[in-house]
C-alpha cells in the first residue's frame, strides 16, 4: 500500500495506452456469427432447413409440374388392382396413399403444414413467455410469486391430455393446434427468462441505471433484454422441433390438421393401417419429420455454442 | 449540545447535504426467531456534508458505509429520518419526484466488471444520462460523450467499443466520465479503487482529485483501505454497526484517534519501518464483528473493546467533542484513548514481523 | 418431515380442486349447448332432452357444481351416454393396462437415461460418450408416435416376415394372466416411451454428473482412497441425481401424453385409446372423467416425486 502512497504523489492521470486505431468494437452477436459461420455441421442444417421451407413454398408449383394435385385421388393410376398403394414409380417419385395420392405432392404440403405450426407456435410462446418472465422477474414481489407458480403449473401440466379435452369441444383445426402448442410451450421460456433476469437485476449495472434516473420500463428494455436475446434465440431454435414435433402428433391423434389436407401426422396415421403393404407411405413423411427436426435441433445447438464456446455442448459430435 | 462538526449552524449555505437521524433497516431472510429478523444496516446517522469538500467514510464490511451513501442518494428508501439535499428535503420523494434530483447525485460503483452493460457500447453507456433526461441527442449527444471521455483520460475514437475491450481502470474512468455527464454537484464512490491494481489506483485516485478541483465536486468516498482514504479526503468518518463512531479531519484523526476501534483500525495500517524507528504495536481486536441483527446493548463496541466497563454496556455514548480544543473531532465513546495512551497491558500484542 | 408432508398433501388437493373446477367449468358453463354436446353427435333430440333432465342442465350453475363435485367424491366421474354405461367401468378395465404401461415406461427411461448419462460422464470425450451423444439427438428428435411405427415396422413387421416372432404387433395381455406375455406385448410399447425421453435424461445426467464429479469433495473423497465406484456412485450420483428427480416431476404430463401416443399406436385398450376414440364420438363425459382421474393421478405422483426429492436432499425439508 505504500507504494500507492509513492505513486499517488508523482503519477498524472495518464491512461494505459488502448490499442491503436479508432475499431469499431465487435458486438457479441458478430462474434457469434463469425463462429457459426465457421461451424460446417450449422451450415449443412441451415441448408436443409433452407430447402425443405423452399419446398413447402413451392408445393404448388411441385404439383404443377408432376401433374398430380394435392387431394386428388388417382384411382386408376395411383392404386394397384387389388386397390393397395402403389410403391415409387417414375409417374409417382415417392409413391401414392391409401387413396390413390401422390405421396412427393402431400408431403411437400406438408412442410408448409409443419413449418407453419412450428414457427408460429414458437414465436407466439417466445413472445409470451418474454414478457410474463420479464415483468415477473423484474418486479418481484407478489405479482412474481403468482407468475412463477402459474408458469410450473402451466409447465407440469399433462398437455395432450387437455388438448384432447379442449378440442372435443372446440373441434380440430391448424388454428387451434397452433393455439395449443404456444399454450404450452410460453411457460417453459417464461421460466428461463425469468430466471435470467432475476439475475441480471442484482448487477451493478441496473443498479447505476437506477442511479442515474432511468425509468423501469426503461431498464427493462435497453439495459436487460439485450441481455435475454441470446439465450431467447438458442431456445427459440430448440423450441420449434418441438413445436413441429407436437403439431405431428396433435394431428396423428387427429387433434389437428383435419383430412384431406395433409399433415405429415396426418398421413402418418393413416400410414399405421398399411405399413405391411406400404412401407414408402410410413418412411418417406417419416424421413421428412425426422430430417427435419434433426436439422432445427442441431442447428440450436451450434448457435447455442456460437454464443458460449466454453459450455457443453448438448449434442456433441 | 451538538458540536459544530455535525451542526453548521452558521454554515448552512456550505452544507450540501445533512443526514439527520437516519436509520435503514432490512428485513433479514429466512425464518428468524421473534424480534430478530431485521438488520438495522444504518442506526441513527447524523452528518452534514460540506459544498467541495470530500468526506471518507471507512470502517468494517458490514458496517453500514454503502447503505448509508445510497440512502443518501436514494437508492434505498428511509426507514426513518431525514436527508435534505441543497435544502430540499429529499427523504420521502416518490421517484419521479426524484428524478431532478438525480441530476445533481451521481455514483461511481466498485466493481468496474460488473458497473458497465457487457452487451452496449461505451458511448451508449456514457450516453446514458443525456438519453434518459432527454438532454441531448444525435451528434451533439456524440460530442458531448466524446468530451467527457477526454477528460477522463480515454481516447474519444473507442466511442463504439464494448466494455471488454477496456481494462479495470479504463472502465472506472467510464464509470467516471458516466457519473459526471450531468455536472452533478454530489458524487458518491463507493470503493471506486478497491478492485483495482495498486498501480492503476493511484492514477484513478487523482484523476477523481482532478475532477474535483475542476468541476468544485463535493465527494462521499468510501473505502476500507485508510491510506487511500487519508489521500484524498477533507474529513473522514468512521462507522462501526450502523453508527458514525468518530469523525474528525483527516490529519487530526491520524494524529489523534480518540475511539478504540479507529485506533486499531489504524494500527492495522502496514508501514515500512524507518531505519531506527520503533516497532509499532499491532492491536488485535478479540472475536468477530457481531451480527447487525443482534447488535450488543449500550456501545455496539464494547463487546470487543479492551476499555470498556460497566457504564458501556448499558448507556450508549453519544457523539460529541471530546477534546475541548478541537471542536470539529468528535468521537462516541465513554472513555475515549488519551493522546499517547498505551493500549498495551490490557490488549493481546503481537510485534510486527 | 410430517409437516413437509402434509404442506404438500394440502397443496395437491388444492390444485386437483383447480383443475376439476377448470374442466367443470370448461365443459359445463362454456359451451352453449352442454346437453347437446354431452348427450353426442349422433343424439336423437329425445336423448338429448333426458340428458338434460337427468344431469340437471336447468339448474343453476352453483346448484350443478355442488352436485358434480358429490359425485366425485363418490367416485361416480359421469355417464357416457354413447356407450349407454357409466364412465367408470369404461375406465375400470382399462387402468390396469395404462398403468402397466406408464409405471413400465417411466422405470425404463430413468435406468436407460441415468445410466447412459453416468457412462458418458465418467467417460468424457470417449468413444462411448459420444455414441450416447448421437443415440440422444437421434431420439430426442424422433416424435414418439413415429418411433412407434418404426420399431412396428422394422421389429414386428419385418422380423416377421424373417421368421423372427419376438415383438407382437399389438393387442395387451394381463399379468396376471401370463407375465412372460403381458411384458412381450408391452416390450415395443415401453421402448417407445421409453427412448424419446431417456436421450433427454441422458444429457441431464451427464451434465450434472460432470458437475458434481468436478466438486471439491469428490476429490477428496478420491484423495482418501475410495474406490472409483464407489466414489461415482455413492457420492456424485447421490448429488447429481437431484436435478434428474425435478425433471421427473415437470415431466408426469410428457409421461402421460407418451401413454396416450403409444396405446393408440400399438393397439393397446387403455385409457389413452379411450380417450382418442372419445373425441372422435365426441363422447365427453368420457373426456371429463379420463382427464379428472388423470390429474388425479399426475397430483399424487408429483407429491411421490416430492417426497423422493426431499429424501434426497434433506435443505428442502424446512418447509
Amino acid at each position: 500500500m505504500s507504494e500507492v502512497l509513492a505513486r499517488l504523489e508523482e503519477l498524472p492521470t495518464s491512461p494505459a495506452e488502448p490499442p491503436p486505431g479508432a475499431i469499431e468494437g465487435r458486438s457479441p452477436w458478430q462474434l457469434a456469427w463469425a463462429r457459426l459461420r465457421r461451424d460446417r455441421v450449422a451450415i449443412a442444417c441451415a441448408v436443409v432447413i433452407v430447402l425443405i421451407t423452399s419446398v413447402a413454398i413451392l408445393a404448388p408449383l411441385i404439383s404443377l409440374l408432376l401433374g398430380h394435385e394435392r387431394d386428388t385421388q388417382y384411382l386408376e393410376t395411383g392404386l394397384t388392382a387389388e386397390g393397395l398403394p402403389r410403391g415409387p414409380s417414375a409417374q409417382f417419385l415417392f409413391g401414392t396413399d391409401d387413396l390413390g395420392r401422390d405421396v412427393l405432392v402431400r408431403i411437400a404440403y406438408g412442410a408448409q403444414v409443419s413449418l407453419l405450426a412450428g414457427v408460429v407456435a414458437s414465436f407466439v410462446a417466445v413472445f409470451v413467455g418474454v414478457v410474463v418472465g420479464l415483468t415477473a422477474g423484474y418486479f418481484g414481489g407478489a405479482l412474481d410469486g403468482f407468475l412463477a407458480r402459474f408458469m410450473d403449473v402451466v409447465l407440469s401440466f399433462p398437455f395432450l391430455l387437455f388438448a384432447i379435452a379442449l378440442v372435443s369441444i372446440v373441434g380440430p383445426s391448424l388454428r387451434v393446434a397452433i393455439g395449443i402448442i404456444a399454450f404450452f410451450s410460453w411457460a417453459a421460456v417464461g421460466r428461463i427468462v425469468r430466471g435470467q433476469t432475476l439475475s441480471i437485476k442484482e448487477k451493478e449495472y441496473i443498479e447505476a441505471a437506477r442511479s442515474l434516473g432511468a425509468s423501469d420500463v426503461r431498464i427493462m428494455f435497453v439495459d436487460i433484454f439485450p441481455n435475454l436475446l441470446a439465450p431467447v434465440l438458442v431456445y427459440l431454435t430448440l423450441l420449434i422441433p418441438a413445436a413441429i414435433v407436437f403439431e405431428a402428433t396433435l394431428s396423428f391423434l387427429g387433434l389437428g390438421v383435419v383430412p384431406p389436407t395433409p399433415s405429415w401426422g396426418n398421413m402418418l396415421a393413416d400410414s399405421l393401417s398399411f405399413y405391411r403393404v406400404a412401407w414408402w407411405f410410413v418412411l418417406l413423411p417419416g424421413a421428412a419429420l425426422l430430417t427435419t427436426t434433426l436439422a432445427f435441433n442441431l442447428l440450436g445447438d451450434s448457435i447455442r455454442d456460437a454464443f458460449d464456446p466454453r459450455g457443453e455442448r448438448l449434442f456433441r459430435r | 449540545m451538538a458540536s459544530s462538526a455535525l451542526r453548521s449552524e452558521e454554515y448552512d449555505a456550505d452544507v450540501l447535504v445533512r443526514v439527520e437521524n437516519v436509520v435503514k433497516r432490512f428485513r433479514a431472510s429466512g425464518r428468524r426467531p421473534r424480534g430478530r429478523d431485521e438488520v438495522r444496516a444504518v442506526d441513527g446517522v447524523n452528518l452534514d456534508i460540506r459544498r467541495g469538500e470530500t468526506l471518507g467514510l471507512v470502517g468494517d464490511t458490514g458496517c453500514g458505509k454503502s447503505t448509508l451513501a445510497r440512502c443518501i442518494t436514494r437508492l434505498y428508501d428511509l426507514t426513518s429520518g431525514r436527508v435534505v439535499f441543497d435544502g430540499h428535503d429529499i427523504s420521502k420523494l416518490s421517484r419521479r419526484r426524484l428524478r431532478p434530483y438525480r441530476l445533481q447525485m451521481q455514483m461511481i460503483f466498485q466493481d468496474p466488471y460488473g458497473s458497465l452493460n457487457p452487451r452496449r457500447r461505451v458511448g451508449s453507456i456514457i450516453g446514458d444520462p443525456f438519453a434518459i433526461h432527454g438532454i441531448a441527442a444525435g451528434a451533439e449527444r456524440k460530442r458531448r460523450v466524446q468530451q467527457l471521455m477526454e477528460l477522463v483520460g480515454l481516447n474519444p475514437e473507442h466511442y463504439n467499443r464494448f466494455p471488454a475491450e477496456f481494462s479495470g481502470g479504463q472502465r472506472q474512468r467510464i464509470g467516471v466520465a458516466r457519473a459526471l455527464a450531468l455536472n452533478p454537484k454530489l458524487i458518491v464512490c463507493d470503493e471506486p479503487v478497491s478492485a483495482l491494481d495498486v498501480s492503476i489506483q493511484a492514477q484513478i485516485i487523482n484523476l477523481l482529485h482532478d475532477l474535483q478541483d475542476e468541476f468544485r465536486l463535493t465527494y462521499i468516498f468510501i473505502a476500507h483501505d485508510l491510506l487511500v482514504v487519508r489521500h484524498i479526503s477533507d474529513r473522514i468518518a468512521v462507522m462501526y454497526l450502523g453508527k458514525i463512531v468518530e469523525l474528525a479531519e483527516t490529519e487530526e484523526l491520524f494524529a489523534r484517534p480518540r475511539h478504540p476501534y479507529t485506533n486499531a483500525l489504524l494500527s492495522a495500517i502496514p508501514v515500512i519501518e524507518e531505519d531506527g524507528g520503533g516497532r509499532r504495536q499491532r492491536i488485535l481486536l478479540q472475536g468477530d464483528v457481531p451480527s447487525p441483527i443482534d447488535p450488543p446493548g449500550g456501545c455496539s463496541f464494547h463487546p470487543r473493546c479492551p476499555k470498556a466497563q460497566h457504564r458501556c454496556s448499558g448507556e450508549e455514548p453519544p457523539l460529541e467533542v471530546k477534546l475541548s480544543d478541537r471542536p470539529d473531532h468528535v468521537a462516541a465513546c465513554h472513555f475515549p484513548v488519551e493522546p499517547g495512551e498505551d493500549l498495551g497491558f490490557t490488549w493481546q500484542r503481537a510485534t510486527e514481523p | 418431515m410430517l409437516r413437509f408432508l402434509a404442506r404438500r398433501i394440502l397443496l395437491g388437493l388444492v390444485v386437483l380442486w383447480v383443475i376439476t373446477t377448470v374442466v367443470f367449468v370448461m365443459f359445463f358453463v362454456a359451451p352453449s349447448n352442454v346437453a347437446g354436446l354431452i348427450a353426442g353427435r349422433q343424439a336423437t333430440p329425445e336423448t338429448v332432452a333426458l340428458v338434460k333432465q337427468r344431469l340437471g342442465l336447468d339448474r343453476p350453475v352453483l346448484d350443478q357444481y355442488g352436485s358434480y363435485i358429490w359425485n366425485l367424491l363418490h367416485g361416480d366421474v359421469g355417464y357416457s351416454f354413447y356407450n349407454s354405461t357409466s364412465v367408470r367401468s369404461l375406465i375400470r378395465d382399462r387402468v390396469p393396462v395404462t398403468f402397466s404401461l406408464a409405471v413400465g415406461a417411466a422405470i425404463l427411461w430413468l435406468l436407460i437415461g441415468v445410466s447412459s448419462g453416468v457412462l458418458a460422464a465418467t467417460r468424457p470425450r470417449s468413444v462411448a460418450d459420444r455414441a450416447v451423444s448421437v443415440a440422444a439427438l437421434f431420439f430426442y428428435s424422433m416424435p414418439a408416435f413415429l418411433l412407434g411405427l418404426i420399431f412396428l415396422y422394422f421389429l414386428f413387421f419385418r422380423l416377421h416376415l424373417a421368421g423372427i416372432s419376438i415383438f407382437p404387433g399389438s393387442g395387451y395381455v394381463p399379468l396376471t394372466q401370463d407375465p412372460l406375455r403381458w411384458a412381450q406385448h408391452l416390450l415395443l410399447p415401453w421402448f417407445t416411451i421409453a427412448l424419446v425421453t431417456a436421450a433427454l435424461y441422458s444429457r441431464l445426467t451427464r451434465g450434472s454428473m460432470l458437475d458434481v464429479l468436478g466438486e471439491d469433495y469428490i476429490r477428496t473423497a478420491r484423495a482418501k482412497g475410495l474406490r472409483e465406484r464407489r466414489v461415482v456412485y455413492r457420492h456424485g450420483l447421490r448429488s447429481a441425481i437431484t436435478p434428474v428427480v425435478t425433471q421427473f416431476g415437470i415431466d408426469l404430463g410428457t409421461l402421460l401424453g407418451g401413454v396416450i401416443i403409444v396405446e393408440n399406436v400399438f393397439g393397446l385398450p387403455g385409457l389413452g385409446q379411450l380417450a382418442v376414440q372419445s373425441v372422435t364420438t365426441q363422447d365427453l363425459p368420457v373426456i371429463i372423467g379420463t382427464v379428472v382421474l388423470a390429474s388425479a393421478f399426475i397430483v399424487t405422483a408429483n407429491i411421490l416425486v416430492d417426497i423422493c426429492y426431499a429424501i434426497l436432499d434433506p435443505r428442502v425439508r424446512v418447509y
